[in-house]
């Protein structure tokens, strides 16, 4: 067996604790939710109409938008929270539907004959009425059980462990093993809940089947008892679970991946317990570290620079960074522990051949021939103040604007998909895909200098800020650009790089 | 044992009346009839008696009391009710349906248990055999047997009854009937039966009430409306079951001649 694939399968149970746990609670949530809200719209017809298009429209907000929501309504709170609500809400649409159709399918002769009987409203409800509708509810249950499954993966983006930790941090690594092994226990724990939830459909449907009922209903005892026991015992699991000292952040790339990767190495070299959450959004992660929900990452200067504070001028590298630190420190209660040694900033680059072909070394070069030229960049960029900057400086515009994840974006250039690239100077692949970087005469690129973050909590502890003061400032762009490299372009697991960047920074030395 | 006084009911506050004005007197121990074509209001004044519908005018008293005193549906689980669409749970057992009534009114087991092999008894459904079956394993007939058993489970005076047996083929048809009057005059119930078909009412009631737009226009025996019919369309309900009373005896006459001689 291969080693990224023995690495991967070690990640394997508490991904998918992690995953059962989220997806089974939230289905909990969801049935208990949802079906006193069809029956109510049952009840009153008036609510019926609103109800089910408000469920139905909750369907249509995108998934990862739902997610951010969450996350901003919650005040920035990231985890299992967030996730839970997300998930909540997206598994309502089937069953509150399923809940109202099998009410209304209940034959009226039989509802009559329970009111003719002397039944009142609540016991023809409890009695008779969900009973009968309990197959078509359950079938309602079924489905969002394998919605929410899939729809699990996407809270790693705000920082819930769950099999998704396997598909973003693959896509970002180019780490197709990762994905695959993600993807696969995704799918295979999506088919065996839904053949459990399927048994229990057959068994309610078939209750009446009297030479199987006895043997079914043994079935059905036994497969409760064993969710209820799985659940349990999952819940529990996470309860006395010494909780980690410290947690420590990465945003969604292999460079994030790596530094927390290290910060963890050295936190838990001085013996504490640590925990990472990685693939986190920019906005999610900055507001998770100002209330101490992570405890440390790396952030880079311009990104507080221009997202937090807002600033569309550039007063040059040094000004930026002592401003970006006293802002995060004075109005949010941070600590920097100090600059990471690197920056990592945005660059125009090129394939090399494709910028001679052209004549083009540097932004200044691309202002006649910009208008026919094709622009990928990262999800961010186009929408970035540094944009338009760029833009504004030099008087430039692409043909087209192509947003791309970050490893795609690297295949288009080397592909010519695209002829250029919005690349970070700190990335292994510039070297590796031979491709120019295009110099800024003007200073239009704002400066991002890795920095290593703290939450202000976290820094009053003398063990944790001395484990990450001797990594700061130790981190050059070389090495930086190395450890990558060793990961996107060799494709070797993370903790080769960890463990590279930490006997570079000893050999320092 | 039910009287309901100049009882009325409008489905459009008062334009029009499905029911108008009815009164009408059930002794205890009565079978009483209540006949009339589709619409003609008979099953909305069964359900007036126990408040499936609610009178807009009027009174209804069941053993002297008025029904609107208490609530509905203490007074539905003293009332045995028995319609055409049967209205089985198909959820519960044989057994369990019958019990309905009897776990309504919180009887105890052992009470509920005993009262059920009764009532499956009399309606020749021995419990042993059938109580743990469901209904959709029961044909139409012994399915409307648990119907009306599960009325009786609980031992009311007073059964409603909704075209009970007009679902069921010619010959389960006339045997239940027959069984259903053995039943009533043993227990000694008083029973207002909907039913459009008047030979049924004819053979089957005490009394008879023939309604025709939410009015009853005469009540009597069968004897008295045979004979002095007070009204065209009473005439007219009784003319065809007399005709083919008739018709049969004179198939069957020359028979019994050919035998005498």
């Amino acid at each position: 067996m291969n080693d990224n694939l023995r690495e991967q399968l070690l990640l394997l149970p508490a991904y998918l604790e992690g995953h059962l746990l989220l997806t089974l609670i939230a289905l909990g949530l969801g049935i208990s939710v949802s079906v006193p809200l069809g029956v109510l719209a049952n009840q009153q017809p008036l609510l019926k109409r609103p109800l089910l298009v408000f469920v139905s429209v909750l369907q249509t907000i995108p998934s990862v938008a739902i997610l951010a929501l969450t996350v901003a309504a919650l005040g920035g709170r990231i985890g299992l929270l967030p996730a839970l609500i997300a998930l909540l809400l997206y598994s309502m649409l089937p069953i509150v539907r399923n809940t109202v159709t099998g009410l209304e399918t209940v034959a009226e002769d039989v509802v009559e004959a329970a009111r003719g009987i002397g039944m009142s409203p609540g016991q023809i409800l409890t009695r008779v009425r969900l009973p009968l509708a309990l197959p078509v509810i359950i079938a309602g249950i079924r489905t969002a059980a394998v919605w929410t499954v899939g729809l699990a993966t996407l809270s790693t983006l705000v920082g819930a462990t769950s099999l998704g930790n396997y598909i973003f941090t693959g896509l970002q690594t180019r780490n197709l093993v990762a994905v695959t092994v993600g993807s696969i226990a995704a799918a295979v724990m999506a088919v065996i809940l839904d053949a459990i939830i399927g048994g229990m459909q057959w068994l309610a449907e078939n209750r009446n089947n009297e030479a199987a009922a006895g043997r079914y209903r043994k079935v059905f005892t036994a497969v409760g008892g064993a969710l209820a026991l799985g659940l349990g015992v999952s819940a529990w699991s996470l309860l006395p679970e010494p909780e980690a000292d410290f947690t420590v952040g990465g945003k969604g790339f292999t460079e994030q991946h790596i530094i927390a990767g290290l910060l963890a190495a050295e936190l838990e070299a001085e013996g504490f317990r640590v925990e990472q959450r990685l693939g986190l959004g920019t906005q999610v992660i900055f507001e998770a570290t100002a209330n101490a929900t992570v405890d440390a990452y790396l952030e880079y200067s311009g990104t507080v620079w221009a997202n937090v504070m807002n600033r569309g001028d550039n007063p040059g590298r040094a000004a930026v960074l002592e401003a970006v630190i006293d802002h995060v420190e004075s109005s949010f209660g941070m600590k920097v522990i100090g600059p990471a040694g690197f920056q990592n900033l945005y660059a125009l680059a090129m394939r090399r051949e494709r910028a001679r072909e052209l004549g083009v070394s540097s932004i200044e070069d691309l202002i006649p021939i910009a208008r026919e030229l094709v622009a990928g960049g990262d999800l961010e960029f186009f929408g970035r103040p540094e944009w338009i900057a760029v833009r504004d400086a030099y008087g430039i515009d692409f043909s087209q604007k192509l947003t791309f994840d970050t490893t795609l974006m690297y295949t288009a250039v080397d592909e010519g998909q695209v002829d250029l690239i919005t690349a970070y100077t700190s990335d292994g692949r510039i070297a590796h895909f031979d491709l120019l970087v295009l110099d800024d005469p003007r200073n239009a690129m704002l400066p991002y200098d890795g920095f290593l973050l703290a939450s202000g909590e976290a820094a009053r502890n003398p063990v944790f800020t001395a484990a990450l003061s001797a990594v700061a400032g130790r981190i050059s762009d070389e090495i930086m650009r190395e450890a990558n490299r060793i990961v996107d372009v060799e494709g070797r697991p993370l903790s080769d790089a960890v463990e590279y960047l930490r006997r570079a920074i000893r050999e320092m030395d | 044992m039910i009287e309901l006084r100049g009882v009325s009911k409008s489905y459009d506050q008062g334009a029009t009346f499905a029911v108008g004005g009815v009164n009408l007197e059930v002794a205890r121990g009565e079978l009483l009839g209540l006949i009339g074509a589709s619409g003609c209001g008979k099953t909305t004044t069964l359900k007036m008696i126990n408040r499936l519908e609610e009178p807009d005018e009027g009174q209804v008293l069941v053993d002297g009391r008025d029904i609107m005193a208490g609530d509905p549906q203490t007074l539905r689980r003293n009332i045995g009710y028995v319609f055409q669409g049967i209205g089985l749970f198909p959820h519960y057992s044989v057994m369990e349906n019958v019990a309905a009534v009897p776990r309504l009114l919180r009887w105890s087991q052992a009470k509920t248990r005993q009262r059920c092999h009764e009532a499956l008894a009399l309606v020749g459904l021995p419990a042993g055999e059938y109580g743990d079956r469901n209904p959709a394993q029961l044909s139409g007939g012994q399915q409307q047997r648990v119907g009306v058993a599960r009325a009786l489970a609980a031992a009311p005076d007073v059964m409603l009854m909704d075209e009970p047996f007009g679902a069921l083929d010619p010959v389960t048809r006339s045997q239940l009937r027959d069984e259903f009057r053995l039943i009533q005059q043993q227990l000694g119930l008083t029973v207002i039966l909907v039913t459009h078909d008047m030979m049924e009412a004819l053979l089957l009631a005490d009394r008879i009430a023939v309604m025709k737009r939410g009015r009853i226009l005469q009540v009597g025996t069968p004897r008295q409306l045979l004979e002095s019919p007070e009204h065209e369309y009473v005439s007219e309900m009784v003319e065809m079951p007399r005709q083919e009373a008739m018709r049969l005896d004179r198939l069957i006459q020359p028979e019994a001649d050919s035998l005498r001689h």
